[in-house]
């Protein structure tokens, strides 16, 4: 599979504090990868630096070979015009503009770039409500007046109509019920794999997440912790904050092979070293020196020093 | 302790029916879980047990009674005793629950003041030790500070120390893990199963997650468009599911499941307050419905275990 994003050394920085600290990531075309860690952790910083919302101090974010952090002027706005990447915002009722209609919303896209006459807008507009299971008559309401799983695929219809290649969804799943929240991510998951789009996805929801992923990477404190096929990441961790997250998510079913509190700990950390020392259960000496992300199995990779031999966590 | 008798709450100026026929009881000790999605009248009712129904909505018929006190016939000042004092809350988004420019420490404060009767020279040193019996570690440190400098888990802690500092019977908690990512999420729902134990604190829980609720709830109650539909402990609902909707809640719920599968959905949309049919207000997306199914369904109690359905003891149904 070929790359379609690839993320270099990316760092981030909000009033001199590294929000981002050299995170390196592919995203391969026609995958769906996802984002997880906790509030804080910089999964939207990743997500908005790459649409170009974040002020990046260092890296190279590359779309399809094109470096997108040395875009500027006119050769940006070109750019952002293809509407080849599309970002679909956490919060849909913050996101949609009260006062338009669903269909000024999701056409404005396509208005802006300026290729089509209103009849053409109008039938796209129609299909990208389709397409995310939405009756076209909607066009016609205003986001207030609609329920909050509708306007969650109001806002995936209109990162739709302009055909992106790449979607970078924000939690989209994060306010709705079960059923709709699993409705959505299905969407996501035909996206992929009819038209071929390739999907970042933030979620806490790690097993509906496992159910349309492909790959996962796991952020900590702005640092990559662990990235790899998800259904192996989290069947079984190799770093313990994936552990903890695992071990800590709700299941129907109550029984767990490690409990949540055996994977938490509490120490002073090592300043400069592994920014997870001073929560990690397991962490030694050796923990003092960063660590750096490396191969594991081929096909994953993780930044722990006592990744490899030293721990077990199964769950 | 909390018993909730044939409530009914409508909603708007024509009085449209929203929760019906909910009855349900809390004792000392236990947890209670409401689970239903969104609109289906969980929150209303959790909100007309705190007497904080949002305007339009109001309590039509039925009784709450918490320890014996009648709560839908008591005017504010009588709120005022109950609230805070013998039943407290928690909701979703911390944040706006607390004043931004006064620091934790004052509103705790506060509270203890007004709900111990604690002197102002006494507050400090008992709230400190309150935000460390919530797990808050540098509880000196974050007496001091202001909500904006701690995080969404921290915050939740800290509303939980202030529900609980007049000392309640009963704590509802709406929604109040739902924004927080899985670890901090696990840590204060331990919080909530530890306040139990210690505290003898019962427990009112809403989540839209199914999942959440069997993390913590010995009991739970399954809401459909302003019904319940099933009601049992928890453990035995969820291994052996006897409404079709349950069965539909489980399926699409989270099971610990990694491996990469279909997502299961429950096709249709619920029917909103003013549209629900005459029958079973399930029918129309259920796998099971019969011609029968258009007849009203009245709950029948087997055990401990209460069912909104009419083919309940015919149909095998899947549990997790």
């Amino acid at each position: 599979m070929s790359t379609l994003l690839e993320i270099q050394d990316l760092s981030v920085e909000y009033d001199r504090h590294l929000v981002l600290d050299g995170v390196s990531l592919a995203v391969r075309t026609g995958e769906i990868l996802g984002i997880i860690g906790e509030t804080g952790s910089g999964k939207t910083t990743l997500a908005r630096a790459v649409a170009g919302l974040a002020p990046v101090r260092g890296g190279r974010i590359a779309f399809d070979g094109t470096d997108l952090t040395a875009l500027r002027g006119r050769a940006r706005r070109a750019w952002r015009r293809t509407g080849a990447l599309q970002y679909v915002f956490q919060d849909p009722l913050r996101a949609l503009d009260p006062q338009h209609t669903v269909g000024t919303i999701v056409g404005e896209g396509l208005a802006v770039a300026g290729r089509q006459r209103p009849a053409e807008i109008a039938t796209r507009v129609s299909d990208a409500l389709t397409r995310v299971g939405l009756d076209p008559a909607l066009a016609a309401r205003r986001p207030g007046e609609i329920s909050g799983g509708q306007r969650q695929r109001v806002l995936l219809a209109r990162a739709l109509a302009v055909e992106p290649r790449l979607l970078l969804c924000d939690e989209p799943v994060s306010a709705l019920d079960a059923s709709n929240r699993n409705h959505v991510l299905r969407l996501l998951a035909g996206l992929r794999d009819t038209a071929g789009v390739t999907v970042v996805v933030i979620s806490h929801d790690l097993s509906s997440l496992a159910g349309i992923a492909d790959r996962v990477a796991v952020l900590y404190g702005g640092r990559l912790a662990e990235h790899g096929p998800i259904g192996d990441v989290l069947a079984a961790p190799r770093h313990p904050y994936t552990a903890l997250l695992v071990a800590s998510a709700p299941s129907v079913r109550r029984e767990r092979a490690v409990p949540a509190a055996r994977l938490r700990g509490t120490g002073p950390g090592y300043d400069g070293g592994c920014n997870y020392s001073a929560r990690c259960p397991f962490a030694t000496a050796a923990c003092a020196t960063a660590p750096a992300l490396s191969t594991v199995d081929g096909d994953r990779a993780v930044a722990c020093h006592h990744a490899l031999a030293d721990l077990e966590f199964t769950s | 302790m909390l018993r909730v008798d044939d409530l009914r709450v409508t909603v708007g100026a024509e009085g449209t029916e929203a929760v019906r026929q909910v009855s349900l009881t809390v004792h000392k000790g236990e947890s209670l879980g409401l689970v239903g999605e969104s609109g289906s009248g969980k929150t209303l009712t959790c909100r007309a047990v705190l007497g904080v129904l949002p305007p339009g909505a109001e309590v039509a018929g039925g009784r709450i009674t918490l320890d014996g006190t009648d709560l839908t016939t008591l005017d504010r000042r009588g709120w005022d005793r109950i609230r805070g004092g013998r039943v407290a809350a928690v909701f979703q988004d911390p944040a706006s629950y607390l004043n931004p420019s006064l620091t934790v420490g004052r509103q705790l404060a506060e509270q203890l003041r007004l709900k111990r009767g604690l002197r102002r020279g006494e507050t400090r040193a008992a709230a400190v030790e309150l935000l460390e019996a919530m797990g808050i570690r540098r509880a000196e440190a974050v007496f001091g500070q202001y909500p904006h400098e701690l995080s969404g888990g921290m915050l939740q802690r800290a509303l939980i120390a202030i529900a609980v500092a007049g000392d309640p019977g009963l704590l509802v908690a709406d929604e109040a893990t739902t924004a927080l990512d899985p670890a901090v999420q696990a840590e204060v729902l331990e919080l909530l199963a530890d306040l139990r134990e210690r505290r003898g604190l019962a427990l009112l829980l809403v989540s839209h997650d199914l999942a959440v609720v069997a993390q913590v709830c010995d009991r739970v109650a399954v809401f459909y468009a302003g019904e319940i539909v099933e009601q049992g402990p928890t453990a035995d609902v969820i291994a052996n599911p006897r409404h079709p909707y349950t069965e539909a809640l489980l399926r699409v719920a989270s099971l610990g499941d990694w491996r990469r599968r279909d997502l299961a959905v429950i096709p249709g949309r619920p029917p909103e307050p003013g549209a629900y049919p005459p029958g079973c207000r399930f029918a129309a997306r259920c796998a099971f419905a019969a011609e029968r199914c258009a007849e009203p369904v009245e709950p029948s109690t087997v055990d401990d275990r209460t069912v909104r359905c009419v083919r309940a003891g015919e149909l095998a149904l899947v549990g997790a």
